[in-house]
């Protein structure tokens, strides 16, 4: 392996890869982003909605977690255009994998919520709280404690499936990597290269985690 | 209108097919202590927790100062009032719970705080002031800024009497709040109750102290399966019980072993 070489090679291809690399952060915010405000909507479905509502929640959740990411990719970027709804590959693929991720998002939540004692509720009660003031003041704060560990695992999946966008022909990281391993067959040297970025991405997300986890650690 | 603080009529309430309470009748006027004993399972919690709509209750009415709690009828029809409205009449009663619940994430001062400031509309200032007043009454105001996890059994279940106590209620209610606590710890929250019922706050008390039923109450009402089996002051209860079921539940109990 020789090292001057791949650097040469890497300084030329350093914006292709930039704007992958871009493409790829872009994609996981937003997916990150909507698939939590949507996840949080379905935590709460699925924990205080009426019956038909959790029904159809439920259902919503099982399908979408039970179906390859893959699949919901290729489906937003084909399916949905059948039906008139056309998507540019980077539309579909936020919408597929933001998707997903609010079905693990709200499964999360839900969790969180159900694990708290059902005493904290009364004791909110017992001094005059509403619902929207109880679930302001005492679950919300409680369960976003209980959901961070399992949602930066969420961020994290959700940063590596952004590459399963390659597919559909999103510019992202891995797409151009590629790319530029077709035209300079350092094949094992760029498949590291990628993975060390992801690996970067991943752990700014999983330090951010821990960062806030501290800040919000109840003393006991 | 008579002037009770509390009137339950006929109260009615089931788990499913389980009726847990077949007809309570009970009044209570301002500056009453009322001690509620009976075995497990005989529905003294769960009249408890009817006052302030913790449970719902299919017959009977709960009124506070005249005020019908949870339900209204209208056109013959019984219905649960609004969630605002309930939230509001909840405010009525003051409860301190088994297990204390007090809000972990929380330190004990803003434990105090969050129902003056969110349900009675307080500025924080002001919060913190009646806050460290009351925490100051039960003991803690050294304490305020101490979060439930560093505070003892008996510790927190002080703050969560000064959290209830401090919305002014016209009613407190006690619901075996000892029960949880080790036995050492038990005075102090006993304590703080006997104060509080000197300075003619009215209360309700689920308890299985009986001494301390015995001490601090002016009336006791014994429950068994669901009814009231035997009321009266706490000298007749406890030395004279009329009934064999109440002599019989005093011989198991605490009081008999003295």
């Amino acid at each position: 392996m020789d090292i001057a070489h791949f650097l040469d090679i890497l300084w030329l291809a350093r914006i292709p890869i930039l704007k992958g690399l871009g493409f790829t952060i872009s994609i996981s915010l937003l997916a990150i982003c909507f698939g939590t405000l949507l996840g949080i909507f379905v935590g709460l479905a699925l924990t205080y909605g009426v019956r038909p509502l959790r029904w159809i929640v439920r259902g919503y959740t099982d399908f979408i977690r039970g179906t390859p990411v893959l699949v919901l990719v290729l489906a937003s970027y084909y399916v949905l255009s059948t039906i008139g709804l056309d998507l540019s590959p980077f539309q579909a693929g936020v919408l597929a994998l933001a998707v997903f991720c609010s079905s693990h998002v709200g499964e999360i939540v839900r969790g969180a919520l159900q694990a708290i004692p059902k005493g904290q509720t009364e004791a909110a009660k017992a001094i005059g709280l509403t619902f929207p003031q109880t679930f302001a003041y005492v679950l919300g704060p409680q369960a976003l404690r209980q959901v961070l560990p399992a949602w930066v695992n969420t961020a994290a999946e959700m940063v590596k499936a952004s590459t399963l966008l390659s597919i559909i022909g999103v510019a992202e990281l891995l797409l151009r990597t590629q790319e530029i391993i077709s035209r300079s067959f350092l094949s094992l040297e760029f498949y590291f290269f990628a993975g060390f970025l992801y690996f970067i991405i991943n752990y700014a997300i999983e330090r951010f985690g821990r960062y806030v986890e501290r800040k919000t650690a109840i003393p006991s | 209108m008579p002037n009770h603080l509390l009137e339950i009529r006929d109260l009615h309430k089931s788990y499913g097919d389980v009726e847990v309470l077949k007809g309570v009748d009970c009044t209570m006027a301002q500056g009453d202590v009322i001690s509620i004993i009976g075995s497990s399972g005989s529905g003294k919690t769960t009249m408890l927790r009817c006052i302030n709509m913790l449970e719902e209750f299919q017959g009977g009415t709960i009124s506070i100062d005249g005020e019908e709690i949870g339900y209204e009828t209208l056109g013959g029809q019984r219905r649960r009032k609004k969630e605002k409205e309930i939230a509001r009449q909840r405010a009525l009663t003051g409860m301190a719970f088994q297990q204390f619940n007090l809000f972990p994430h929380m330190s004990a001062a803003r434990n105090v705080m969050l129902g003056l400031m969110k349900v009675k509309k307080l500025s924080k200032d002001e919060a913190r002031s009646i806050a460290e007043k009351w925490l100051d009454r039960v003991g803690l105001l050294a304490r305020a800024d101490h979060f439930p996890g560093q505070l003892s059994g008996g510790q927190q279940q002080r703050v969560a009497i000064a959290r209830a106590i401090a919305m002014n209620p016209r009613l407190m209610l006690f619901d075996e709040v000892t029960s949880a606590l080790d036995p050492e710890l038990v005075n102090e929250v006993l304590q703080v109750i006997k104060s509080l019922a000197q300075d003619g706050m009215s209360m309700l008390l689920v308890t299985h102290e009986m001494r301390f039923a015995y001490e601090v109450s002016n009336r006791v009402i014994f429950m068994n399966q669901g009814r009231i089996g035997e009321e009266g002051n706490p000298r007749e209860m406890f030395h004279k019980p009329k009934s064999e079921r109440l002599s019989e539940f005093l011989k198991t109990s605490s009081f008999g072993e003295r």
